[in-house]
């Protein structure tokens, strides 16, 4: 199983990467996709909008269900992923470029509550049994 | 092809067509007509072929087993309709005064007694004309019941992760917020988390018992002592009132207000084949709210009453009586079965479930509750034959169209990954189930010999495999024309999309 080793990882599958300038890149993990299957629709949060850690704040709809995506962290959304709207499959194809939206994050301490590389993978293999 | 593109100038049916012209002075002139309406011309025969053609093409509880789970595709007795179609009912208009439509009022009185006998509720509406909408006065119920009491803190519902979408959709509807539980390894309602979730702020709960995972719920009587300890009310979701038919009734659980989907336990069509219909029951504690008409009888006569009657009624939901006609087709079903007939119903449902699990288990299958019996229906897992060989859930249940069969329920409920749910239902006999372990051992066997074979069905259909990812990005339902047309000619098609499954 393919999980980058600089991301953090929440425990409904989301990672979130902070960037050099400060910002923080949120997605949804391979594994995530695997389970969903084909995506058919992305919502994301409004540009200026500012979640709560542990927020739902978008959604991603697959043929087979459509499913909540929450804040890693709290901050306000300075970017989302344009390419999303009119390809949702590009997640399917890779998830750890997908991003779905940035942050600007109001703590940058919030990443330290959320998953490493080892403790996520030691998650997916945990749920696998 | 569609019936319009059968569709010449001129062509008519002309020994139905109506004979004399209606008289229509009276009617203001900017109200008439100044084109033909857009209806296709063809003749009568034409007409006939196209439709029968349609009808040899679909999949129907009336050609083949249909073990879609979470459904109750059972067997629609042909009493039922032929009675529920007697001129006198279908000629019967909806404002006829009550005088004229005793006949049909005593149907609807008797079907509500019946339907709070079997369900152990004090009052019954026959009007919901869905589950969902069912579901939707169930909890306006709810809400109209705490704010009649000035209890307006309780701002939330609870549901557990396995239920239907629709009871999170339906709270959320009613200006509740969800709080969704978990469940446990065995498929049961994670108590400890129930407990959690539960306090002065719970309106009520959402339990569907049994579950979707295929289980009987094991804690419900301590369930309904935590939800009402707490001052909440319990809203039972009949979708799989199948299984409990005649056996145990939500009422006698505790349960407070039930949703019955007259469409699925009450076997009238649906899924394409017809309207749903969803009577709610209530505890007495929310007769005060029920939603009107409901039907009266006193005096020896039988009326409808309405909000004079009932002023603190959450209101009028659907048009008239409902889906009359639906209504009508599960009473002759509930006179026909009787009081004996509603035990075995539920008995039958849950011995085929149990004797099918147990059998495609020998065939071979995974089960996800394997130390559980099934209720009426359960759930298979193919996550292990997908990671051996890329056969997937949905690849299983395209290859039984294939063999004949209509397929299972996939992917939900969504907790249980690679599932099927399967539900064979009361009406199927011995050598069906047979035939359908049959043909799912021999996709076993397909699937690890020539698993292509498998990923690539359905072979043997009118219609291919369908792109479903397609479908969904690019929804279009709505039949496009394209019509040219003078006031004097009948239309003519210019041109006609044409659908090409990939």
């Amino acid at each position: 199983m393919s999980i980058p080793q600089d991301l953090k990882y929440t425990k409904s599958h989301e990672w979130v990467r902070l960037e050099e300038d400060g910002s923080a890149t949120i997605g949804i993990t391979q594994h995530a996709q695997e389970l969903l299957g084909d995506m058919v629709f992305v919502e994301t949060p409004g540009v200026g909008r500012t979640l709560k850690q542990g927020e739902e704040c978008a959604v991603v709809e697959s043929v087979k269900a459509a499913s909540d995506v929450y804040a890693p962290i709290a901050g306000e959304v300075i970017a989302i992923n344009p390419e999303l709207e009119s390809a949702p499959e590009k997640i399917n194809q890779d998830a750890y470029a997908a991003w779905l939206f940035k942050l600007k994050p109001a703590n940058v301490a919030d990443l330290d509550n959320l998953l490493d590389y080892a403790a996520y993978r030691k998650m997916l293999e945990s749920e696998e049994t | 092809m569609l019936i319009f593109e059968h569709s010449r100038p001129g062509r008519r049916n002309y020994s139905q067509s109506p004979g004399a012209t209606a008289d229509v002075t009276g009617i203001p002139p900017d109200l008439m007509r100044k084109t033909p309406p857009m209806l296709p011309e063809v003749s009568e025969m034409d007409a006939v072929r196209h439709y029968t053609r349609l009808s040899q093409k679909n999949f129907s509880i009336d050609t083949q087993f249909y073990p879609l789970g979470s459904c109750t595709m059972k067997y629609n007795p042909r009493a039922c309709n032929s009675l529920a179609m007697l001129p006198q009912f279908l000629a019967r208009h909806p404002r006829a005064p009550e005088s004229t439509g005793q006949g049909f009022l005593a149907c609807m009185y008797e079907l509500q007694e019946i339907l709070k006998d079997v369900t152990g509720m004090a009052g019954v509406c026959l009007t919901p004309m869905a589950g969902a909408q069912g579901e939707l006065i169930g909890i306006a119920m709810i809400r109209a019941y705490h704010e009649s009491r000035g209890d307006s803190a309780r701002t939330e519902i609870i549901v557990p992760d396995a239920a239907h979408g629709t009871n999170p959709a339906t709270a959320v509807m009613c200006g509740y917020k969800v709080v969704e539980i978990a469940t446990d390894k065995e498929g049961d309602v994670d108590m400890d988390a129930l407990k959690a979730a539960v306090g002065p702020q719970t309106a009520g709960l959402m339990l569907t018992n049994p579950s979707t995972l295929g289980v009987f719920e094991k804690n419900v009587a301590e369930m309904s002592k935590i939800v009402h300890q707490a001052g909440g009310l319990l809203y039972y979701d009949g979708a799989n009132l199948n299984a409990i038919l005649g056996k145990v009734k939500p009422g006698d659980m505790g349960f407070d207000v039930i949703h019955i989907n007259l469409h699925k336990t009450f076997s009238t069509p649906h899924g394409g084949g017809g309207p749903g219909s969803a009577p709610v029951g209530v505890a007495p504690r929310l007769l005060p709210f029920m939603p009107v008409p409901v039907v009266a009888y006193e005096d020896e006569k039988y009326r409808w009453l309405t909000e004079k009657e009932i002023p603190q009624s959450i209101g009028r939901l659907s048009a008239h009586m409902g889906n009359a006609g639906v209504l009508l087709r599960a009473y002759v079903y509930v006179r026909l079965l009787g009081a004996e007939g509603m035990h075995r119903v539920a008995e039958f449902a849950a011995l085929n479930a149990n004797y099918l699990m147990v059998e495609l288990r020998k065939a071979g299958f995974e089960l996800a509750y394997p130390t559980r019996r099934a209720s009426h229906e359960f759930i298979v897992t193919l996550k292990d034959l997908k990671e051996k060989t890329g056969v997937t859930a949905m690849n299983v249940a395209k290859r039984l169209l294939d063999k004949g069969f209509h397929a299972p329920t996939t992917y939900f409920p969504l907790l249980v990954p690679e599932c099927l749910l399967i539900e064979p239902a009361e009406t199927e006999s011995k050598e069906t189930l047979d035939a359908f372990v049959a043909a799912m051992k021999e996709i076993l066997e397909e699937a690890l010999t020539q698993p292509d074979l498998v990923k690539s069905a359905p072979h043997n259909t009118p219609v291919r495999r369908l792109d479903d990812v397609k479908a969904a990005r690019e929804l279009d339902l709505a039949w496009k024309q394209s019509l040219t047309r003078t006031a004097t000619e009948s239309p003519t098609l210019n041109a006609i999309p044409t659908v090409t499954p990939s």
